[in-house]
């Protein structure tokens, strides 16, 4: 019988959470790495049992820890991330140039085929890679060189690489998003890079439909279609028909947040913007349906009317439904962070979810109703999980 | 030998206990006590100080002899008790408060 492994970054550990097919009970093992932030876990599809997790604190840095045994036992492995020749300037808070630091890794991305092989996404943003199972870490700095890098500027987040998109049917093609830089695409292994954010629309922006500065918070795909990807902006959801060529609105019904943004003229305009929120996934069954969770806008960040959401498109967008049994909907004022969203491959799709709040909710029923499997953990910084047979 | 005490999280880390002793060439100073412990325990490079730097963490301190030496030249000297393994070399995460 299938199982499902969910792997859970904390604020404070991680947290290894297992269930049967059935996905009814669950077994919880943690906290691992008990004090530090664990910014993201993830397992190799070419090997379950391969994982690997980012570890960090404020006091000692970066760590980087392996898995070969599905979590039960760690390793650390290497932790150096040196930018690749000079590193340059990017734009500070105040538009000042601001030389390029590494802070920590954000996101790590395992090689669909080969379990040596992970790309990490650091703040400040750039793209690293192993080949060796996390024995040493290069980066690939054609990303960080690209000629629109010394503009990049940090959302209120840092500069950060969070979300990494590997093809599953062009080995070539990565997709990746920075806050606030935007989306972009290599279509060659990562020596060069486009940006992607043709169609995006970002009020607070001088030049609100530039080619960078997009405060991107995630990006999703269904496996089967790797040209047709999903965006949660700051505001607004996204669709791309053409792997990011360009991009459409697919708000549709979403919340809104009433807010004021400053003109070029410096008068100040008002408007109803939709669609705040971090987390977007795909469902593994069905590619045109795709789970946001609605956050309340710009600087609140927690659910709107204090009830904790889940919309769901089965359209593809446009046309969104709330799902609300099984969540709170009264007095919750959680968040759900960028990384904090899974989906399992199972059928009927189970779809995963974490909260600053420190609840896990799961439901085994695409959507339709949630059970939280946990209540009380650390701030969620991340959620993924792994389908075995 | 030299007598060093790791923060909690780095005994974690190193699976150690919570004093360690290491060998180091004389002179014995911060720097050369820190190349000791990250080559006996190389899951320790990048904590204590920049990989590439070298500087030390900025909530990263070092005591020792009742002294605090975290802003003490790298290549200075450590006190004789330090290099007699009579005191250890106290490694100690900063009281920082924080989440």
């Amino acid at each position: 019988m299938s199982k499902v492994r969910v792997l859970v970054g904390t604020r404070k550990g991680a947290f290894v959470l297992t269930a049967d097919g059935k996905r009814e009970k669950w077994d919880v093992s943690g906290p691992h790495f008990p004090g530090w932030e664990m910014y993201h876990l993830k397992g190799s599809p070419a090997d379950p049992n391969r994982l690997y997790a980012s570890q960090s604190s404020g006091w000692f840095g970066q760590l980087l820890q392996r898995s070969n045994d599905g979590g039960k036992t760690w390793e650390p492995v290497d932790n150096k991330f040196v930018y690749d020749g000079t590193t340059g300037t990017h734009q500070w808070y105040d538009g000042t140039p601001h030389p390029w630091e590494f802070k920590r890794v954000w996101h790590l991305e395992p090689s669909l085929t080969d379990p040596e092989t992970v790309y990490a996404g650091v703040e400040d943003a750039a793209m690293f890679r192993t080949t060796n199972g996390g024995k040493s870490w290069q980066e690939l700095p054609g990303l960080r060189n690209h000629s629109t890098g010394n503009r990049w500027q940090p959302g209120a987040g840092g500069l950060c690489l969070h979300t990494i998109l590997l093809d599953p049917k062009n080995s070539s093609r990565i997709f990746i998003a920075i806050s606030a830089a935007g989306a972009f695409r290599t279509d060659d292994g990562g020596q060069t890079w486009k940006p992607i954010n043709k169609g995006l629309r970002s009020n607070f922006l001088p030049d609100q439909d530039a080619e960078i500065g997009h405060c991107v918070h995630r990006i999703a795909m269904h496996r089967s279609r790797p040209d047709v990807l999903f965006m949660q902006k700051h505001w607004d959801v996204m669709r791309s028909d053409n792997a990011g060529d360009s991009w459409q609105n697919v708000n549709g019904n979403l919340p809104s947040d009433h807010v004021s943004y400053p003109q070029k003229d410096g008068t100040t305009k008002e408007a109803d913007l939709k669609g705040f929120g971090f987390v977007i996934d795909v469902n593994t069954q069905e590619p045109e349906t795709i789970y946001v969770v609605p956050i309340k806008s710009d600087s609140q960040h927690f659910p709107h009317d204090g009830a904790l959401r889940v919309f769901r498109s089965r359209t593809g967008g446009n046309e969104w439904e709330p799902l609300t049994k099984g969540l709170p909907q009264s007095n919750c004022y959680v968040n759900v962070l960028r990384d904090a969203m899974a989906v399992d491959s199972l059928d009927k799709c189970g779809v995963y979810f974490g909260t600053t709040g420190g609840q896990i909710y799961a439901s085994a029923d695409a959507g339709d109703s949630w059970k939280a499997v946990v209540h009380d953990l650390p701030p969620v910084l991340s959620v993924e999980v792994q389908t075995l047979s | 030998m030299i007598r060093v005490w790791l923060p909690a999280h780095l005994r974690t880390l190193a699976r150690t206990e919570a004093e360690i002793q290491v060998e180091v060439p004389a002179p014995v100073t911060i720097s050369s006590v820190l190349d000791a412990i990250e080559a006996r325990y190389p899951m320790l490079q990048g904590t204590l100080r920049d990989h590439v730097t070298r500087q030390r963490r900025p909530y990263v301190r070092f005591f020792a002899c009742e002294q605090d030496l975290s802003h003490d030249p790298t290549d200075a000297p450590l006190p004789e008790a330090v290099a007699t393994g009579a005191e250890p070399f106290l490694i100690v995460g900063a009281i920082a408060g924080g989440l």
